[in-house]
């Protein structure tokens, strides 16, 4: 096989990691509280902040500041209008999405920036890989493994994963249902602060660079499920793969329409996603 | 302990449950019965936290119950079974009771703790405590079963038992019946039973109560009941002598 074919398949299946802890973050939240929080990806912007402006410490902090993020986020926009219809849940977060992006460029402009860290390129077996993907692979595959063993082996993981499925029988169980929303979206947020770690190795932060993830994490979702956390996890490397490879018989621009064009076709096949049941 | 009073709940005007009255006596069964649609599951609901009353009072030991969300009303030690079992699939039998025995007491326990009194409530239910059972082969009975222990494993002082899906023969009512008042017996837990249809229960119950259209039509003992004219209208029809 061509060497840079497989260069490129291991870039995609290196990218995938991070698309992967996205979709997750996002699966989560839809699977628990119901609702979607279209201004995702504008939260790992804030992270990728946090840590271009804060160094030392930032890692942690950023993923700290971002739990907290989410956490307001349910409290202040989702708990008050959780009874009311999906479309309205939609539009709030829509409003947080564009008031995210604003409030970033009011305070930061829009200047790219990076933090000037410069991670080397491996090379090995005649193929370049960048040191900063590895990191973000293996860091994200970390993070999805951790979170998977919360979600089943702790009390308050199978709580949060059986409120998903029945909310009146968890009450009555004495979980308390409030509790567990917070609790999620501050996992949700802490995961979108991990996420902002990993890419601001690799990208410049600016107020839209969310734009460059929301999409193709919602599309990612939908086409696992959404709420189906497994099924996000295997679309995002279906996605990723499609984007790389496409990127390398192409362009870049051409392997991300390819990767809408197969969104597009898988949807027409199995709405409910390739992973959800009718 | 437990004591209704004036219990009404509408659902966009139509009365589900309309100015109902009732004690729970300490140590009693109370059985709660009445044709389907009688108001039953709803008064049950209004209790355990699910609906908000429209009006009238529970207090549970002098306090106002009424309108606290199911995870306080759990804490407080009242616990319900649904007509319909709803497992989480998911999860090992023992599993799901000791997420109810984790979740469920003001006090935390511990995991190891959880666990145990989950075995203990399976076992007093009558379902294996073997952590690897799952709720597959489970039948009619054996849900009924899981949802009796779920609830015990909150070490409730008050079961609500939701028993009127029927759905279960002969020998699976008395047995039901039967594990009823050993959870009495053994644990001096106060039950109310609900059922739409009199036969085992009446030989269980201390006290009987008969709804019909969310009203209550009847108050008394298992002997007097059948001798009641409104009770012998609902049950049998108009025209019966």
């Amino acid at each position: 096989m061509d060497i840079y074919l497989v260069e490129a398949l291991l870039n995609g299946l290196l990218l995938g990691g991070v698309l992967a802890l996205l979709a997750l973050g996002l699966n989560l939240i839809f699977g628990v509280i119901d609702v979607v929080w279209i201004a995702y990806a504008e939260l790992v912007m804030c992270g990728m902040y946090v840590v271009y402006w804060l160094l030392a410490l930032a890692a942690l902090i950023a993923i700290l500041s971002v739990a907290v993020l989410g956490l307001l986020v349910h409290q202040l926009i989702i708990a008050p209008i959780l009874g009311s219809p999906a479309i309205n849940q939609l539009l709030a977060t829509g409003g947080l999405l564009f008031f995210l992006q604003s409030f970033a460029t009011l305070l930061f402009g829009t200047d790219f920036r990076n933090i000037g860290l410069r991670l080397p390129i491996l090379e090995f077996a005649d193929m370049n890989v960048s040191f900063a993907r590895l990191i973000a692979f293996g860091v994200a595959v970390l993070g999805a493994g951790a979170l998977y063993g919360f979600l089943s082996k702790s009390f308050l993981g199978t709580a949060i994963r059986a409120i998903g499925q029945d909310r009146e029988i968890v009450g009555l169980m004495g979980v308390d249902q409030r509790r567990i929303y917070l609790v999620t979206s501050a996992i949700g947020g802490a995961l979108a602060g991990l996420a902002a770690c990993l890419l601001v190795l690799q990208y410049d932060v600016h107020p839209f660079i969310g734009l460059s993830f929301g999409p193709i994490t919602f599309m990612i979702c939908v086409l696992g499920g959404l709420g189906n956390m497994l099924g996000g996890f295997v679309a995002a490397f279906i996605m990723s793969e499609i984007i790389s490879v496409g990127g390398f018989y192409f362009s870049q621009e051409i392997g991300e329409v390819l990767a809408f064009v197969v969104f597009i076709a898988l949807i027409f096949v199995r709405p409910q996603g390739i992973f959800g049941r009718s | 302990m437990l004591a209704v009073e004036s219990l009404t709940k509408s659902f966009d005007g139509f009365r589900a449950v309309n100015r109902v009255s009732f004690e729970l006596r300490k140590g009693e069964i109370l059985g709660l019965i009445g044709p389907n649609g009688s108001g039953k599951s709803t008064i049950f609901n209004l209790i355990a936290g699910a609906l908000r009353p429209t009006s009238g009072s529970i207090r549970l030991d002098g306090s106002e119950i009424g309108g606290m969300s199911a995870d306080q009303v759990c804490h407080l030690g009242l616990a319900r079974t649904f007509q319909i079992p709803r497992p989480f699939r998911k999860l090992s039998l023992l599993g799901n009771v000791a997420l109810a025995a984790f979740f469920g007491q003001r006090q935390r326990v511990t995991r190891g703790e959880a666990e145990r009194q989950a075995a203990r409530a399976l076992e007093l239910a009558g379902l294996p405590s073997d952590p690897r059972a799952t709720t597959g082969g489970l039948g009619a009975a054996g849900l009924k079963k899981l949802e009796l222990a779920r609830a015990l494993a909150t070490q409730p002082r008050i079961l609500l038992a939701d028993e009127s899906l029927g759905g279960l023969d002969h020998t699976e009512m008395d047995q039901a019946a039967a594990v009823l008042e050993r959870i009495r017996a053994e644990l001096g837990i106060t039950i109310i039973w609900v059922e739409h249809i009199m036969g085992v229960l009446m030989r269980v119950v201390d006290r009987v109560i008969v709804l019909d259209h969310g009203e209550n039509i009847f108050e008394g003992a298992p002997t007097e009941v059948a001798q009641d004219p409104r009770v012998i209208e609902v049950y049998l029809g108009k025209g019966h002598k």
